[in-house]
């Protein structure tokens, strides 16, 4: 008798624990809140203001896949994470996505059994030193000092750059880009390296940015991407058609100014027509309703918006499109059709 | 009284588990046993199967891959090329250099703290007694990234040494540079003939022991006291010097020189390990000093005043009657201070210094997603190593504990 309770629990238990790790969406759902793993603080990408709300382009995409599926892109709990600690807290089911910087490789997607949705922002390994080094190339750094986040890829890009240079340096390991920003501007590093967006966003909150240099040299591909756990597929769909969604939509010409009024009804483009719901049903082959589209980009605006207001050339930030441009102005984004 | 009755020889039964005082608690204990086992079956077979669920199993392959990443302070040969593996061993090394020299330092500044604590001197006594307060009621964590920051901020950086108008220089004779990326002070080079030399210190060493010895043993017989102290110290520096000088000084010194970015040659002491060295020590000191004033205090005052009473100095009554019989109260706290000392030293990330955690537990970690792996050996390991500091501190209690007659 005791027995087969106990067996009984112990069953139960692993068909909650089995259920838990299926559905995605249905719990984000059932929590009325999305939890999104950003980073710890990076200017334009994700940081939290006085008031501790977060803004920038990796929360805009959080903030849009809660849109999407919650209806509100407030219901967001951001959790913080580093470099190292980002992993863990996907795969244990603490956050349900990451939108970090976190590079797209081979072995994080196969072996850390991760899916990555799509690229939202096409980087590269880049230097920053102070002007006053008098630095013209990054192969000039022999035997230089280097500031460095760990558990990152650009740890490992860092270690193959300077090995196939045949060129010596001093790695010193960082846990988060704020400690690593103090540590180079008081000189204990002689460069830092990390994605030539992150530096550029670093560099934009120095107080006098212009002593410093990005570094010609871009030392790897960085395709930076928000990613889910993998084997949920329904879940990695819902991202990554929100994210395509943002893509679409600047490509379409929809806007936050003008997706009410294109939502209202249909009107003489199919493909809007199809991605806003007022033809077809897109929304229910993912799972939601048909306006799910409308509200992600109705939150924040599409991609083009988002770059420009987070970290586009009007921002301290101050990064050109360049790979960053849809595909019809020469750049790498590109959304596969909504049909 | 007189109706004492022999207990029923034989006769076992069941009901005897539960009923019977002298088999319950046994029963009560197996059971206990049994829940306990039960549970952590339960445990481990969940770990198992949702790792196996998420395709995970336990896997300890990635110990033998190429790692990729460089680690600045490396006490064995280790490049990027080499195997996670290796870089473990790398971290447990400096683990082990910082627990070492943490924990010499701890035992010397602690000593001294202690016993000033117990100063005749107000002064003296109280400030000890807010060293103390100050460093053992504030989590170690921050005296780490504390000591560091002070570090980063307030010395110069390399380039301050350079050009006509430098605004900072070298210190000792222009021989150690200290700046905020580390301490650089010069090393030995060792050339033809300094094994002589080395062999001949080594030799004075011996004979340092041999001389205490005999010493000892003459005193015990004529009671005359030699002046040891000097001839140890002359035994000490006489020989190796006069050989350093008739062979040519072999060893010479190489000096840190600013060259590029940043002093090359020379021993480096970097910024990571001094901070995470230096606070683990105050940190660690400050406990050591109140297990050494309890020790002292638990020795009774008749004990001091029968050795003045015999005539002995009051130096010679700390070392030869107070401190011994302390020692046997201040070994066993003493213990678990090494052990706190080598496990606090896992928070040596937060300096960027690269030990076991920042290697295995933390980069390796990373790269490769295998927590539970990496996680596991990494316990292991700070497991060992504290049972190891515990083993030895206990023989060495078992040597110096009272001897009962």
């Amino acid at each position: 008798m005791k027995k087969s309770v106990f067996i009984g629990t112990l069953a139960a238990a692993s068909v909650t624990a089995g259920l838990a790790a299926a559905g995605t969406l249905d719990d984000v759902k059932a929590a009325g809140e999305l939890k999104c793993g950003v980073s710890t603080g990076v200017v334009g990408f994700a940081a939290a203001d006085a008031n501790g709300v977060w803004d920038g382009f990796d929360v805009a995409v959080c903030r849009s896949v809660a849109a999407a599926v919650l209806g509100d892109g407030n219901k967001v709990k951001f959790v913080p994470t580093t470099g190292k600690t980002r992993f863990t807290a996907l795969a244990s089911g603490e956050v349900d996505m990451l939108a970090r910087n976190t590079t797209w490789t081979y072995s994080r997607d196969i072996d850390l059994k991760f899916d990555f949705v799509g690229v939202n922002y096409y980087d590269g390994q880049g230097f920053m030193a102070p002007k006053a080094l008098g630095v013209a190339s990054a192969k000039d750094l022999d035997g230089a000092t280097v500031c460095i986040q760990t558990g990152t890829t650009t740890e490992l890009n860092l270690a193959d750059f300077f090995r196939s240079n045949n060129i010596s340096y001093e790695p010193v390991p960082i846990e988060t880009n704020s400690e690593a920003q103090a540590q180079y501007l008081a000189g204990a590093c002689d460069v830092f390296t990390t994605d030539a967006s992150g530096l550029a966003a670093t560099r934009a909150t120095f107080e006098k940015p212009d002593d410093h240099v990005v570094l010609p040299e871009i030392i790897s591909k960085e395709p930076l991407g928000p990613l889910v756990r993998h084997g949920d597929n329904q879940w990695g769909d819902v991202v990554r058609w929100t994210l395509n969604a943002l893509i679409s939509a600047e490509e379409l010409g929809i806007t936050s100014a003008n997706v009410d009024k294109l939502a209202a009804a249909a009107g003489n483009n199919p493909e809007v027509n199809r991605m806003l719901g007022t033809e077809g049903d897109l929304g229910a082959m993912l799972g939601l309703d048909k306006s799910w589209a409308h509200r992600a980009i109705a939150v924040n605006g599409n991609y083009g918006e988002l770059f420009e207001k987070n970290i586009g050339e009007a921002t301290p930030v101050g990064l050109a499109r360049g790979l960053n441009a849809q595909w019809t102005d020469g750049g790498l984004i590109y959304s596969p059709p909504f049909r | 009284m007189s109706t004492i009755t022999d207990p029923e020889q034989g006769g076992f039964r069941i009901s005897m588990l539960l009923y019977d005082t002298r088999y319950r608690s046994i029963t009560i204990q197996i059971i206990a046993l049994i829940g306990f086992l039960l549970a952590l079956g339960w445990l481990i077979g969940n770990a198992a199967q949702n790792l196996a669920a998420l395709g995970k199993p336990l896997n300890f392959s990635f110990l033998g891959d190429t790692s990729g990443y460089d680690i600045n302070q490396r006490l064995i040969e280790y490049n990027s090329q080499m195997t996670h593996g290796r870089a473990a061993v790398v971290g447990l090394l400096n683990t082990l250099l910082v627990a070492v020299l943490g924990c010499i330092t701890a035992t010397v500044i602690g000593v001294i703290i202690g016993v000033l604590r117990l100063s005749k001197n107000w002064i003296i006594a109280k400030i000890m007694t807010v060293y103390i307060e100050t460093f053992r009621n504030v989590p170690v964590l921050l005296w780490i990234i504390m000591t560091m920051a002070i570090f980063i901020e307030v010395f110069p950086k390399p380039s301050d040494f350079r050009g006509a108008d430098a605004v900072a220089s070298m210190k000792l004779f222009e021989s150690v540079a200290v700046t905020n990326r580390g301490i650089f002070i010069p090393s030995p080079i060792f050339g033809s003939g300094s094994m002589a030399v080395i062999a001949v210190f080594i030799l004075s060493i011996v004979g340092i022991f041999v001389f205490g010895r005999w010493a000892h043993k003459r005193q015990d017989e004529t009671g005359q006291i030699l002046p040891t102290f000097w001839i140890k110290l002359a035994i000490f520096f006489v020989p190796s010097i006069i050989v350093f000088y008739v062979l040519g000084q072999p060893i010479s010194l190489e000096y840190p020189v600013l060259k590029g970015f940043n002093f090359k040659g020379g021993f480096h002491m970097r910024n990571s390990l001094i901070a995470l060295w230096f606070a683990l020590s105050l940190y660690t000191a400050a406990f050591i000093a109140e297990t050494v004033r309890s020790g002292i205090q638990a020795v009774s005052k008749g004990q001091t005043e029968a050795a003045a009473a015999l005539g002995l100095r009051p130096g010679r009554i700390t070392s030869l009657v107070v401190l011994p019989q302390a020692l046997r109260v201040i070994i066993p706290p003493m213990i678990s201070q090494y052990m706190n000392l080598t496990k606090n030293s896992s928070l040596a990330i937060a300096v960027g210094y690269m030990d076991i955690t920042g290697t295995l537990g933390g980069v390796t970690l990373n790269q490769t997603g295998r927590e539970m792996e990496s996680l596991m050996i990494l316990m292991a390991i700070y497991l060992t190593i504290s049972l190891t500091i515990s083993t030895v501190m206990n023989v060495y209690n078992e040597r110096v504990k009272l001897r009962e007659r």
